[in-house]
């Protein structure tokens, strides 16, 4: 008998159909992936398995028996728990505290402390239940909310996305804690986007495009490229790769120390680092290690930086405005597209004028047709799906906005480009036509400097990679000299047991 | 139970409609109430939409009201578009028109006739000066604009009666709480002889040009829409968050102080305790029902002067209370607001679905395969 079976699902959105006629099958003690791209309709279909939304059509069985689970209490009453994305924890409260929120309050805040050890030890989850959750890693925090969902014996337990803040260690780890689970029983759906993680982890897959169901395998027996034909529909493109003509010193970052701004934020410890003129610099590392102040830093949108810790050809920039790095040749292209990198109301060719300022005559008159064609022009350049000039930022699905707003950097002729996330929640295709752009820049002899947490992305673009954790930046390494498992043990922050003492060791104390 | 759901498109038309659509829906309720009243609903509403815009006369007294409310919504405009809330521009009018009378009452029998142009420098000087206090405690201290803003026009208030009730007081003026009358000197000219409209019409439409250059031809405009709408992506475009908030309180203070100048030297001539007529206050709603809008401002500045006009010839004429302005000015505000809203949502209705009740023990919903 099936523990979980969904039967022609479908959920209609004012916009979009987020699920189509959608079926999926789990049996007892499986790892189930469910792999789509952004939008593919992943969160939708797990939502309404969790009670959160309801389908509005087709059946919904549990252990054979159909079931309308009316909210997340009922399915927690069903024995389903779930593990999103995004940790739904107080930051003020500690590990315990957290954990009895969520559960009915028969149980004493002693007994359920006492109750997590026992399940953190079952599963090997190291878990310290009484620290408060804000000293916690992110990785320690996903073993909190894993815990909190295991607490009540759970039959089927959802995680969505739960690799992308876990350093490649740690996703061992993590799976070592899921095979034990399913070998007792427990169903697991494991939605992600990634490739090889499901090959290594998952027993069957199903793949969702566009709100339908495209495939279902055994992804043991598939290979990446097979996975990605039935997620997009068609190979993603391969990227041309030349060798690396490295000019001067573009950036140079030197003992760069900055308090944190509020309580959760961290702060920056004797940040060194340098990007060379017709490379690209990768920052791996997980996210809420600094990777935000660091940027705010390096944009100028956080001026509190000592002058001299950061230079532009030279020159002391730590406390120059955004605009005047951008006349130094500092481009920067935020994590956040809409409503930093974009007003989300105002239109494409109002929204140039954030970063490009050409349009605009001495007097701080705007030549509107000038704003007008070089949106059109950017949108042609860059095949950006959109309404024309004239159409609203937040038009635009995640992927085309972020063609814009990169070609919109780009096209400046930057000496210096800084892009965070570059391809955060956008899809294949137009992530690859990203990377794509970033290494022509690169060709072209502009500096370039890439944070980003997906591992993958960076050994692919990048000629020397560096690592953040907890504020401190470590060595620079070669891309073809490092490995995952090295990147993922400096992620933890431990690099200066393996960091070779011939690369820049003027921070490194060894 | 019903819930909001958001429209993925909300109509461009329906959002310029709104206004139309609330003004309708005001005049509805408003026949419902004139009823409730036990007054004639068609003579009522004459007295609001009809007798104001009858004669030229009429035309006349309609568009002095309509340019101080104008004038201080313009400025409003650009302080709502930038997230910057000044709630006081009554206060702003007020000090304008005590800076423009302490010139006016300079002006003798031989005084030149262009001691106007420094009488209404000095109002918008005064409103200016006013809402820099406001600026300055949320730059330095960080003070909540909106509290400061409102709570200056009390202080606005007592500065004012204390100058007409103190120093400022009229020796021939048989003890009454008021200034001298201005010289003929600083009367503002009129536009045509026997009408009271004076050429502050023509500044508030030129203000409306000016307004409509600074919002969405110029690059300072640019930079304060965009603190009011995405304040990231002004501190990424490294635009000052600062600048906007001098440049946008000092703008409306100016704008609130020009009209509390125009009024001094305009039809009061005189500065007295009544001064303030609420039209700052007022102006708030006329830059929403415009849609914070250069232009849009000039139809809903005529429209809450033909409530205030409205209101008076209710009162006077068919006996009804003056607060019925006020009604109306309120109703229109509500009716615009929830038009807006279902612009931008619309309602579901909860139970028209087939589920079960809101939290069934599981057992029940289980139901037998």
């Amino acid at each position: 008998m099936l523990r979980l079976e969904l039967l022609g699902i479908s959920k209609q959105y004012p916009a979009v159909k987020a699920n189509d006629n959608v079926s999926l099958r789990v049996a007892p003690g499986q790892i189930h992936a469910v792999l789509g791209e952004n939008g593919a309709g992943k969160s939708t279909m797990m939502k309404m398995i969790y009670g959160a939304v309801k389908p509005d059509e087709g059946e919904i069985r549990w252990n054979g028996q159909a079931v309308q689970i009316a909210s997340p209490a009922m399915a927690r009453e069903l024995g389903i728990s779930m593990v999103y994305q995004h940790f739904s924890l107080f930051d003020t409260l500690t590990a315990a505290e957290n954990v009895w929120l969520g559960l009915d309050k028969s149980l004493s805040l002693e007994a359920v402390t006492k109750r997590i050890t026992e399940v953190a030890k079952v599963y090997g989850l190291d878990v310290d239940p009484l620290r408060p959750v804000h000293t916690l890693s992110v990785g320690e925090r996903q073993r909190v909310e894993i815990v909190r969902a295991l607490m009540t014996n759970p039959k089927l337990l959802i995680l969505d996305e739960p690799t992308s803040v876990l350093t490649p260690q740690a996703v061992e780890t993590l799976f070592v804690t899921l095979r034990q689970l399913a070998s007792e029983g427990c169903s697991i759906l494991y939605i992600s986007h990634k490739l090889d993680e499901i090959r290594a982890l998952c027993h069957h897959c199903t793949v969702l495009r566009g709100g339908k169901v495209t495939g279902e395998v055994d992804p043991t027996k598939e290979t990446n490229a097979s996975l990605s034909r039935l997620m997009i529909g068609a190979e993603p493109p391969e990227l041309q790769h030349r060798e690396a003509r490295v000019g001067a010193t573009v950036l140079e970052v030197r003992g760069l120390n900055l308090p944190k701004e509020d309580q959760f934020g961290m702060t920056l410890v004797d940040v060194g680092f340098e990007v060379r003129a017709g490379e690209i610099v990768g920052i791996a590392g997980v996210s809420g290690n600094g990777q935000q102040e660091l940027m705010a830093a390096m944009s100028g949108e956080d001026t509190r930086a000592a002058p001299d810790a950061i230079r532009l050809f030279g020159q002391p920039i730590g406390r120059h405005s955004p605009r005047r790095r951008r006349k130094e040749g500092l481009h920067f292209v935020p994590e956040e597209r809409l409503g930093r990198g974009a007003v989300p109301t105002l239109s494409l060719a109002m929204n140039t004028l954030l970063t490009r300022t050409e349009a605009v005559a001495a007097g701080g008159w705007i030549r509107v047709g000038e704003v007008q064609r070089l949106a059109e022009e950017l949108i042609a350049r860059y095949k950006v799906k959109a309404g024309g000039a004239g159409a609203a930022a937040k038009s635009l699905s995640g992927g085309n906005l972020q063609k814009f707003i990169v070609g919109r950097e780009i096209d400046a002729n930057p000496k210096l480009l800084i892009v965070s996330q570059p391809t955060w929640g956008v899809d294949v295709g137009a992530a690859a036509q990203i990377r794509a752009a970033l290494l022509a820049l690169r060709d072209a002899g502009c500096a370039v400097l890439v944070v980003s947490e997906e591992l993958d992305e960076l050994f692919e673009i990048c000629d020397r990679l560096v690592v953040i954790a907890q504020g401190r930046v470590s060595p620079s390494i070669p891309t073809a000299q490092a490995t995952i498992e090295l990147i993922g043990e400096w992620m933890s922050g431990l690099w200066n047991k393996t960091a070779k003492p011939h690369q820049e060791t003027d921070h490194v104390q060894a | 139970m019903f819930k909001l759901e958001t429209r993925p498109q909300p109509s461009q038309l329906m959002s310029v409609a709104s206004p139309v659509l609330a003004l309708a829906i005001t005049v509805v309720i408003g026949t419902v109430l004139f009823m409730l009243l036990g007054k004639d609903p068609v003579r009522g509403l004459q007295m609001f939409f009809w007798e104001p815009i009858k004669s030229g006369y009429a035309w006349s007294e309609l568009a002095m009201k309509a340019t101080p409310l104008l004038l201080i919504a313009l400025g409003l405009s650009v302080c709502f578009r930038s997230n910057v809330w000044n709630i006081g521009a009554e206060g702003q009018f007020i000090l304008g028109a005590i800076f423009a009378s302490g010139v006016a009452m300079q002006a003798g029998p031989g005084t030149s006739r262009w001691i106007v142009v420094a009488i209404l420098a000095a109002g918008v000087l005064g409103g200016m000066a006013w809402a820099a206090i406001v600026a300055l405690l949320r730059d330095r201290a960080n003070a909540n604009e909106i509290l400061v803003s409102l709570m200056l026009v009390y202080v606005a208030d007592m500065v004012l009666s204390y100058l007409v009730y103190g120093p400022w007081k009229d020796p021939q003026g048989y003890n009454f709480p008021q200034t001298i009358t201005f010289a003929a000197a600083t009367k503002i000219p009129r536009l045509i002889d026997g009408f009271r409209a004076n050429i502050g019409v023509l500044i508030g439409l030129a203000a409306v040009a000016g307004f409509w250059v600074l919002l969405f031809r110029t690059f300072a405009g640019f930079q304060l829409q965009v603190g009011g709408l995405a304040p990231a992506a002004a501190r990424y475009a490294g635009f000052s968050s600062r600048r906007a908030l001098w440049m946008s309180l000092l703008l409306s203070g100016g704008m609130a102080g020009l009209a509390g100048g125009l009024e001094a030297a305009g039809p009061l001539g005189q500065l007295t305790p009544n001064a303030p007529a609420g039209y700052g206050f007022a102006a708030i709603i006329v830059a929403y029902v415009g849609r914070l809008h250069p232009v849009g401002t000039v139809f809903s500045a005529v429209l809450l002067s033909m409530f205030y006009i409205g209101g008076e010839l209710a009162q006077s004429r068919l006996g009804l209370p003056k607060s019925l302005t006020g009604v109306f000015q309120g109703l229109l505000l509500f009716t615009l607001l929830a038009c807006d809203t279902l612009i931008h949502y619309r309602i579901r209705w909860a139970a028209a679905r087939p589920a079960p009740a809101r939290s069934p023990a599981p057992a029940a919903a289980v139901k037998e395969a």
